[in-house]
């Protein structure tokens, strides 16, 4: 059924003939970390082998800028809170009895019945996080005080292979599951899986699962604690935080972005994005020791600015989309928090202020910085913001385009374009690690809170007649796989069945995944695509973000 | 026209409402469904109290443990401090002794003290009873008060009476930290952005606190079982 070729065919006809010889989206200048999707997984891969820590002793990111703006970093170490974590965590553990984890004894009768318990059994994938001594820290469904003993199994598989066999755990894979095991600094990390990811994909999740417990804690606190007490129960640091593992993992599993390691932008007119990012650098291009000003909505960037010589890597920002998204505490009030973004710097935390632009906008300004004592120059700067967007109308293109006003050709561009056989598309362009999609994946689907949540995620056999944008992403992630399958990775893939056609296409500067009506011929496919590329050309400055902005 | 601003910061454990707390009383309402703080957040708000307008930075702070050790940066220059606890929780209320305890060694300056006792609706599973915490509030020197985020009780008070003691405290000169000018009604330099945040946002008259325990009125307290 599948038919891959690992050579390009003629790339498909006209498309060298565009005005522009660059790809569609591709600008010189980025203001993320160009990616591979799959780049992240192989080192991953091999840090993990080493169990290296070369990430704290590399010298940090944010000392650097605080050496640059003349502070002298003065950072306001956890050092206190650990000095005292010996204490309070035995008054705790003597105080209140909230955690039975007792190993032994007679749970483990019970803990039998709960695993067979509806709570548990029949999830289509199940994320299990432990510390390497094997307490429980997270557990996706169910309650993981009651699942001491599967964590006991899964430390003792792990240090088995690494002790008698000097050799790493990757993976277990049966007839309908696989468990993939990922070692990270003190934590073990496990997905177990009925869905039809790939071994690296999960990976790739449960990295992701341990940035975003490092963007909580840092990597230097997390290291320490375990350093100091091999034995301690990391949720109670995470108390609070678990939800933004569960969002992340359904935002994982819906969102092609996390597939792709690309980010998606909301599509403006280039004369409004460049309306707001210039309001944003006139009013705070003053504040030196500011280090990025990022406005997003709905999980979609609107602009970044930077400061010079830094720029984020995709994953900081899908973290940040994930944490602003998950509180909605930021709605309320202005809020002055720490933020470790994993790739830009984990041994240390930024300072952001968060809030939203405005009442009737539910755009979300976040202006991190290395200076603690920030925050009422950044609660002027943002005001200030606030009110040059308002007066430039930027407050309602944003709305519009939020609201998917009926007007922009963006809101439906399978229409727009106009050829019926393509059902749904999503192109990432690779020099700007941006995205773009057919069909934004609707907001309110991912609305699921952790209780709401706990009892879905059943393994379901539903006809489904008409296909949602997140069953094409499920169709893609086989395809993503295949192309970036590190023995033999494929450049083109037509495959065609009874319910659709696929094409799958990689070139140096864009990875392209289209669905078709079923019956579609090659040649006609590949028609198709290019009128698709010259559309994405045409719009590609309301769809992406074509330049760099800094302060 | 006497003006005061003053920053005030909220403490407590997770989960006793400090939120609920600051936003029943700035944004007159309540839900069910606050998502825990990150950090902290930052709230204004004017008090008239007699001739006098007290201008509060309010900050409201995260409960859980990893931004324990934020805390520093949120209540550095802090002139007042809320320190609410559940009155069915009594580790939240032991929390307070640690807190109180740190106020004390790295805040230099007098501060006005008040313990908040939260969620006094849940009158059945008290853990703390109101003699313990009257005690303790004198002990060091903070007003005491029972309030309910949920019937909006006794709120309004605990923040009148914060406004109250700042500025008695701002005409002793003991405090640099806090800023204190006159200035003449509507011809008030305005700072930037919304003038009508100079409005007050709540006024309240000085019938004052004498905050004895059968002012903080309550039934018996039951023996009943927590649920």
């Amino acid at each position: 059924m599948a038919s891959t070729s690992k050579d390009v065919p003629t790339s498909p006809s006209g498309h060298d003939n565009t005005d522009d010889d660059l790809e569609p989206g591709a600008s010189y200048d980025s203001i993320l970390n160009p990616t591979d999707s799959f780049e992240e997984f192989a080192t991953e891969m091999n840090t993990s082998l080493e169990r290296s820590r070369d990430l704290t002793k590399k010298s940090s990111t944010i000392s650097e800028i605080q050496s640059e703006i003349g502070e002298c970093s003065k950072e306001l170490k956890e050092t206190k809170s650990s000095d005292n974590l010996q204490n309070k965590d035995e008054a705790i553990s003597a105080s209140t009895s909230n955690s039975n984890l007792d190993e032994n004894g007679e749970d483990t009768d019970n803990e039998d019945d709960y695993l067979k318990s509806p709570e548990l059994v029949n999830k289509e994938k199940h994320v299990f996080i432990l510390s390497s001594a094997g307490k429980p820290i997270y557990s996706r469904y169910g309650n993981e005080d009651k699942l001491a003993g599967v964590c006991g199994v899964i430390q003792a598989l792990v240090s088995v292979v690494e002790e008698q066999n000097r050799d790493i755990l990757r993976s277990i894979i049966t007839k309908d599951c696989k468990a993939v095991f990922l070692v990270k600094g003190p934590l073990i990390l496990v997905a177990v899986s009925k869905s039809n990811e790939s071994e690296t994909q999960l990976v790739l999740q449960l990295t992701y699962a341990f940035n975003q417990i490092v963007s909580v804690l840092t990597l230097t606190q997390l290291n320490r604690i375990f350093e100091q007490r091999r034995n301690y129960d990391l949720r109670r640091l995470l108390s609070g935080a678990e939800r933004l593992i569960d969002n992340l993992l359904i935002f994982m599993e819906k969102d092609p972005a996390f597939l792709l390691g690309a980010v998606r932008c909301l599509p403006l007119p280039e004369k409004v994005r460049e309306n707001i990012t210039n309001a944003i650098i006139s009013t705070c291009h003053k504040i030196r020791d500011l280090v990025f000003a990022i406005l997003i909505a709905g999980n979609q960037l609107i602009t970044l600015v930077r400061m010079k010589k830094y720029t984020l890597h995709p994953s900081d920002i899908h973290l940040l989309f994930n944490l602003v998204r998950s509180s909605e505490s930021f709605k309320t009030a202005e809020s002055w928090t720490p933020i470790c973004l994993p790739k830009f710097d984990a041994t240390g935390f930024l300072h952001g202020h968060v809030s939203y632009i405005s009442e009737d906008c539910q755009a979300c300004l976040l202006l991190l910085t290395v200076q603690r004592d920030a925050f009422y120059p950044l609660s002027q700067a943002k005001h200030t913001i606030s009110d040059k967007l308002r007066r430039s109308n930027c407050l309602t293109a944003i709305n519009d385009a939020l609201n998917r006003s009926k007007d922009l050709p963006t809101t439906n561009p399978l229409k727009h374009i106009g050829i019926p056989e393509i059902r749904h598309f999503m192109y990432k362009c690779k020099s700007t690690a941006q995205l773009f999609t057919s069909d934004p994946i609707c907001l309110d689907r991912l609305q699921d809170y952790r209780q709401r949540h706990k009892e879905g995620g059943d393994v379901v056999k539903k006809k489904v007649e008409k296909l949602s944008d997140i069953d094409y992403v499920r169709n893609y992630r086989e395809f993503c796989s295949k192309m970036h399958c590190a023995c033999s990775p494929a450049k083109l893939i037509f495959r065609s069945n009874s319910l659709d056609t696929v094409l799958a296409w990689i070139t140096n500067g864009f990875e392209l995944y289209v669905t078709f009506d079923p019956l579609m011929e090659k040649d006609q496919a590949i028609r198709a695509v290019d009128r698709l590329l010259r559309w994405i050309k045409n719009e590609e400055k309301r769809i992406f973000i074509m330049n760099a902005p800094t302060f | 026209m006497k003006v005061v601003e003053a920053k005030i910061v909220v403490l407590g454990s997770q989960g006793v409402g400090k939120t609920s707390l600051v936003v029943r009383y700035i944004g007159k309402m309540f839900s069910k469904h606050i998502s825990p703080t990150i950090g902290a957040s930052f709230f204004t708000c004017n008090i008239n109290v007699d001739d006098a307008r007290v201008k509060l930075q309010v900050w409201d702070t995260a409960g859980q443990e990893r931004f324990r050790s934020m805390a520093p940066m949120y209540y550095r220059n802090a002139n007042a401090a809320l320190l609410v606890y559940d009155i069915t929780n009594a580790s939240s209320f032991a929390a307070i002794k640690g807190w109180v305890k740190e106020l004390q060694s790295n805040v230099p300056e007098p501060m006005v003290l008040a313990l908040v006792g939260n969620k006094c609706d849940l009158e059945s599973c008290r853990a703390v009873s109101n003699n313990e915490a009257t005690q303790y509030a004198t002990s060091i020197g903070a007003a005491y008060c029972e309030t309910s985020a949920l019937h909006d009780q006794g709120i309004d008070q605990v923040f009148l009476s914060t406004a109250t003691a700042l500025l008695s405290l701002s005409s002793t000169n003991l405090v640099s930290s806090m800023r204190s000018y006159d200035s003449v009604d509507g011809d008030e330099r305005l700072p930037f952005g919304n003038p009508t945040e100079e409005m007050a946002t709540h006024i309240g008259k000085v019938e004052l606190p004498a905050w004895s325990d059968d002012r903080v009125a309550h039934g018996e307290t039951q023996r009943t079982m927590c649920c």
